[in-house]
C-alpha cells in the first residue's frame, strides 16, 4: 500500500506581518491624541454627528465645583498669549517656566499662580491646578483677558471657542462661563458632547 | 521567507547536519492586529461632537430689528431641578399668573420613547417636522444636494408659522438638563430657539405652580 505523502502546514505569516506593521505604523501616524485634561469630565450625549475640529481651537472645560480651565491649541498662540499676558499683570516668566507651559496643554490658574506652578514637575501640575481654576468674576476677569490676548494674535478669528462641562455641572456655573463669552462678543461657540444614536424615525 | 538556511550546500560526512531556522511569525501577527483595533478606536471613537450654538447679545438693540414671534407659535421651556421641565405657551397676562394651572410639568424625552417634552414640541412643530424628515430622506436618496438641503432647511425651520422656542434654565438645572433640551430642538427641527434669561415672572410661576396658588394669593403678580 502505497503511503500517502506526509504535507507539512505552516503557512508563512511573514507578509502577513508586513502587511500588519505597515497598517499599524499609519494608524500611529494618523491618530492624534487628545490633551490630557486636569479634570476628568463627562460630557453629555446629544445627537449632533458634527465632529469637534482638529486644530484651531481655544476650550474651555469647566468641573463640577466651576473651575474653569483653558486650552488654546496652537502652542505659538499660547505663547503669544502668554507673553501679553504677562505685561498686563506685570508678571515675568523665565525660560524654563515657558518651555514648561507649552508641555502643558491646560491653563487653570490665576496669574500670580502660574509662575509657581509651572515650576512644579509636569506631573503635580493637574493636582495642583484643580484647586484653583481660571478666576471669571466681574472683577477679575482673567479668563476674558486670555481670550481677548489671543484675538489679539489670532485677527482672523480662525480658533473656535468650544465649551466643555460634566454633564452634573449646575447650571449657574455654566452660565457665567457663556455670560462671559457673550460680555467680550464671543457669541457663538460649540458645546461637547458625546454621540448618542438619534431616536427612531427622525 | 522566515526561514534561514544555515547548511551550506550538499550534506557531507563530518559536517554538521543542514538545518533549516523556522521563525513563527503568528503571535507578532497577533499582536500587531490587536495594536492596530486599539488605534483604529482611539482615533474614530475618542473624537467628541460638537453642537453650535449662537447667544444674543446683551447689547441693547433697536426695536424693529428684535424678531417678531407669533405669540401663539412660541412655547417657553423652564428647566428645573430633579430633571422636570415646565413649560407654558405663549405670552402670560396677569390672569394666567394667578391661575397655578399656567405652567404645566413634563420630562425629557430618552431615546427609546417620545413621552414628554419631544411628544409637546413635535405636537406642535408637526408640519415642519414632517417637511424635514421627509427632506432628509431625499438627501438620504441622494436626491437634493448638500447645498439645496441646507437652504430647503432652513426654510423650513425659519417659516413664519413654525414653532419658536425659548429656553430657560433655572438655577437648579444642570448642563445635561440644558444640552437635552437642545438636542430636542435638533431632533424636533425646531430652527428658532433661544436661550434666555429666567424672568421674575418666571420665577413667580415655578413658585405659584409648586405652592397650588397659594403664592399667587399671597403675592402681586410682576408687572413683567
Amino acid at each position: 500500500m502505497a503511503k500517502a505523502k506526509k504535507h507539512s502546514t505552516v503557512i508563512d505569516m511573514t507578509a502577513m506581518s508586513d502587511v500588519t506593521v505597515l497598517l499599524l505604523t499609519f494608524f500611529m501616524l494618523t491618530s492624534t491624541f487628545l490633551p490630557k485634561e486636569p479634570v476628568q469630565v463627562q460630557a453629555p450625549s446629544s445627537v449632533m454627528e458634527i465632529k469637534v475640529p482638529d486644530h484651531n481651537v481655544m476650550s474651555i472645560l469647566v468641573d463640577l465645583q466651576g473651575h474653569v480651565f483653558l486650552n488654546i491649541d496652537p502652542a505659538s498662540v499660547r505663547l503669544g498669549a502668554l507673553d501679553k499676558m504677562a505685561e498686563e499683570y506685570g508678571i515675568t516668566f523665565n525660560d524654563k517656566q515657558k518651555k514648561a507651559f507649552v508641555e502643558q496643554p491646560f491653563i487653570g490658574t490665576p496669574m500670580n499662580r502660574l509662575p509657581g506652578l509651572l515650576d512644579l514637575p509636569m506631573l503635580e501640575q493637574d493636582a495642583a491646578m484643580k484647586q484653583y481654576g481660571i478666576p471669571c468674576d466681574s472683577l477679575n476677569n482673567q479668563l476674558a483677558r486670555w481670550i481677548l490676548n489671543v484675538r489679539a494674535i489670532d485677527e482672523d478669528r480662525e480658533l473656535k471657542i468650544t465649551i466643555k462641562a460634566d454633564q452634573a455641572t449646575p447650571y449657574p456655573f455654566v452660565e457665567k462661563v457663556m455670560k462671559n463669552l457673550v460680555k467680550i462678543k464671543e457669541n457663538r461657540y460649540s458645546l461637547i458632547t458625546v454621540l448618542k444614536g438619534a431616536p427612531e424615525g427622525f | 521567507m522566515a526561514s534561514i538556511d544555515t547548511g551550506g550546500g550538499e550534506a557531507q560526512k563530518g559536517k554538521p547536519k543542514k538545518q533549516t531556522l523556522r521563525v513563527d511569525f503568528t503571535p507578532m501577527v497577533d499582536m500587531n492586529m490587536l495594536l492596530i483595533t486599539f488605534f483604529m478606536f482611539c482615533t474614530t471613537l475618542s473624537k467628541p461632537q460638537i453642537m453650535d450654538i449662537a447667544m444674543p447679545t446683551d447689547q441693547e438693540v433697536d426695536e424693529t430689528e428684535v424678531p417678531k414671534v407669533k405669540e401663539s407659535k412660541a412655547i417657553t421651556l423652564l428647566l428645573g431641578e430633579d430633571n422636570k421641565v415646565y413649560y407654558y405657551l405663549g405670552k402670560l397676562d396677569e390672569s394666567a399668573y394667578k391661575d397655578y394651572n399656567t405652567l404645566k410639568e413634563t420630562t425629557y424625552s430618552t431615546r427609546e420613547s417620545n413621552e414628554g417634552l419631544r411628544d409637546i414640541l413635535l405636537e406642535r412643530n408637526a408640519e415642519a417636522s414632517a417637511q424635514m424628515r421627509a427632506l432628509k430622506i431625499e438627501k438620504a436618496e441622494k436626491k437634493v444636494s448638500e447645498e439645496d438641503y441646507k437652504t430647503r432647511s432652513r426654510e423650513i425651520k425659519g417659516d413664519i408659522d413654525a414653532l419658536t422656542v425659548i429656553i430657560k434654565p433655572t438655577k437648579d438645572s444642570n448642563y445635561k438638563n440644558l444640552v437635552d433640551a437642545l438636542d430636542e430642538m435638533q431632533i424636533c427641527s425646531v430652527g428658532k430657539y433661544a436661550i434666555v434669561d429666567m424672568t421674575e415672572g418666571d420665577y413667580f410661576l415655578l413658585e405659584n405652580y409648586k405652592t397650588k396658588g397659594a403664592f399667587a394669593a399671597a403675592n402681586l403678580a410682576p408687572q413683567k
